[in-house]
C-alpha cells in the first residue's frame, strides 16, 4: 500500500515538475498581491509593519484558494480521479497523498518566498522564522480544508466562485492563529501559544479533513 | 419500541408529513402572531426603560432571539442534514434544506438589529467584536450552504454535498468562535464588551422569553411551510402527490 501512495505521490509532484508555471503563478500572486498594498495604503514603514501579519496571511489565503480549483479538476477530467475511487486502498488515505502533494507545489513555495516579502514590509530579521514558522504550520491546513471545498464543488457550475464562499470562512482560524503569532513577536511577546494551538489544529485537520474530502468525492462522483 | 408512545417515524414518510405539517402550520404562525403582537406590547408599554441605556435598549426584545435562533437554527440544520445524509430519510434532507434560509434571516436581523443597538449605546454601528464577527462568519456559512445546494443540479447530490458541508462547518464553528475571541481580546485592549449583563428585571425576561417562543413558533411554521413544498416537489412522481396536485386544498 505504501508503494501505491508513493507512486502517487511521485505522479502528483512529476506533473508539476513537467509543467512547472501551474505552482509558479500561485507564487506570482502572492507576490503581486502584497507588492500592491503599499501602493493602496502608502508607503510609510511603520504602517506597512503593522499591517504585515495580516497582509501576508490574507495574501496566503486567496493565493492558496486560487489554486484549489486544479485540485482533483484535472484529474476529473481526464477520468483518472475514478480510477482512485476505484482503487483498493482507502480514499482517505489518496486524498491525503493529494493534498500533500498540492501543499509542497503551492503551500511551500509561499513560505519559501516569504522571507523576501516580509523584509519588503519592513519586518525585523529576527521576526522572520516565527513568520515562516506559522506559515509551515498554516498552509498545510489551508490545502487540507481546502480540500474539502475543492470535492464539494467538482463538476459544479461556477465552482471556482463557489469555493471561495465555501472554504474562506473555514480559514479564519489559522488567519487569527498564524497572523496572531507575528503579532506577539512584534509586540515583543511569545508566540508560543499562538503556534502550539497551530499545530493542535493542523494535526485536527490531518484526521479529519481528509476524511471528509473523501466522503465529498464518494458524493460528487457517484 | 412500536408500542410505546407516539411512532415519530411514522411521520418521515413523506404523505403522512406533508399532512401533518398542512395541519401544523396555521397554528403555529397564528400563534407565533399573537405571541408577537404580546411581546411588541410588553416590550414597547409596559416594560421600563432601562437606567442606563434609556429606550433604545428595547430593540434587543428582537435581537436577543434573533441571535439564539441563527445558532440554535444552524445546529438543527446540521442535524437534520446528518439524519438525511447517514439514513436517506427524505424528509429531514428537505427539512434541512428548509431550515437555511429562515437560519440566514434570523442571522441578518441579528446582525442588523445590533448595529442600530450599537449606534446609540457604543457610537458606531460596527465592533469587530468577538460575537460581532463569529455571528457575521455565521451568515457566510449560512450563505456557503444555500449556494452549494443550489449550485448542484441533481438533487440528491445536493442533499449530500451540503449536507456534508453543514457537518464540516458544525465542527469548525466552536473553533471558529474560540479563535475570534481570542484574536478579539488580543486586539482590542479597551473594548465594548457585550458578554457583561446586567440583572434583569422580571418583566424584562419574561418580554424575552415571550419573544423567543413567538420567534421559535415563526421559524417552525416557516421552516414547515417550505419543507412541505419541498417534499412536494420531491415526491412528485408519487400517487400521493399527483392526488394532492389535481385536487388542491
Amino acid at each position: 500500500m505504501l508503494m501505491t501512495l508513493g507512486t502517487l505521490l511521485q505522479r502528483d509532484l512529476t506533473l508539476v515538475v513537467r509543467r512547472p508555471q501551474d505552482a509558479l503563478t500561485v507564487v506570482g500572486f502572492f507576490v503581486v498581491v502584497i507588492a500592491l498594498f503599499p501602493l493602496g495604503v502608502g508607503p510609510e514603514p511603520e504602517l506597512l509593519r503593522r499591517l504585515a501579519p495580516g497582509v501576508i496571511w490574507v495574501a496566503a489565503l486567496l493565493a492558496t484558494m486560487l489554486s484549489l480549483a486544479r485540485l482533483f479538476a484535472d484529474d476529473y477530467r481526464d477520468g483518472s480521479l475514478e480510477q482512485l475511487l476505484l482503487a483498493p486502498e482507502p480514499l482517505t488515505l489518496l486524498v491525503l497523498v493529494r493534498t500533500a502533494a498540492h501543499w509542497l507545489m503551492t503551500g511551500l513555495p509561499l513560505v519559501l518566498v516569504s522571507p523576501l516579502l516580509a523584509v519588503q514590509l519592513g519586518l525585523r530579521p529576527e521576526e522572520i522564522p516565527v513568520l515562516m514558522l506559522a506559515l509551515l504550520l498554516g498552509t498545510p491546513i489551508l490545502s487540507l480544508v481546502g480540500a474539502i471545498g475543492a470535492a464539494l464543488t467538482l463538476g459544479v457550475r461556477g465552482g471556482g466562485v463557489l469555493i471561495a464562499l465555501l472554504v474562506l470562512p473555514l480559514y479564519v482560524p489559522p488567519l487569527v492563529l498564524g497572523a496572531g503569532a507575528l503579532d506577539a513577536v512584534m509586540h515583543g511577546a511569545d508566540a508560543q501559544t499562538h503556534l502550539s494551538l497551530l499545530s493542535a489544529l493542523l494535526l485536527f485537520a490531518l484526521v479529519t479533513a481528509p476524511w471528509a474530502a473523501a466522503a465529498a468525492l464518494r458524493i460528487m462522483l457517484d | 419500541m412500536a408500542e410505546r408512545g407516539v411512532q415519530w417515524f411514522r411521520f418521515a414518510a413523506p404523505a403522512r408529513f406533508y399532512g401533518l405539517a398542512g395541519r401544523l402550520v396555521p397554528w403555529l404562525a397564528g400563534v407565533a402572531m399573537l405571541l408577537f403582537a404580546f411581546g411588541v406590547y410588553l416590550g414597547l408599554a409596559v416594560a421600563p426603560p432601562d437606567y442606563q441605556q434609556g429606550d433604545s435598549y428595547r430593540i434587543l426584545y428582537i435581537h436577543v432571539p434573533a441571535a439564539w435562533m441563527s445558532m440554535f437554527l444552524y445546529l438543527l440544520m446540521a442535524a437534520y442534514a446528518v439524519i438525511g445524509l447517514v439514513w436517506r430519510i427524505k424528509v429531514a434532507q428537505a427539512m434541512a434544506r428548509a431550515v437555511a434560509p429562515t437560519g440566514a434571516l434570523f442571522t441578518v436581523l441579528a446582525l442588523w438589529t445590533g448595529a442600530l443597538w450599537g449606534k446609540p449605546t457604543w457610537g458606531v454601528f460596527w465592533v469587530w467584536d468577538a460575537r460581532l464577527t463569529s455571528e457575521l462568519i455565521l451568515l457566510f456559512l449560512y450563505l456557503g450552504y444555500m449556494a452549494l445546494h443550489a449550485a448542484i443540479d441533481d438533487r440528491r447530490r445536493a442533499d449530500d454535498a451540503s449536507a456534508l458541508l453543514a457537518l464540516v462547518g458544525v465542527v469548525n464553528v466552536p473553533i471558529i468562535y474560540f479563535s475570534v475571541r481570542w484574536w478579539n481580546t488580543l486586539h482590542q485592549g479597551a473594548s465594548i464588551r457585550v458578554t457583561e449583563a446586567p440583572t434583569m428585571a422580571t418583566i424584562m425576561f419574561v418580554t424575552l422569553l415571550v419573544m423567543t417562543l413567538a420567534c421559535w413558533l415563526y421559524a417552525s411554521a416557516v421552516i414547515l411551510a417550505r419543507a412541505r413544498i419541498e417534499v412536494l416537489e420531491r415526491e412528485h412522481h408519487s400517487a400521493w402527490a399527483q392526488a394532492v396536485l389535481e385536487k388542491p386544498e
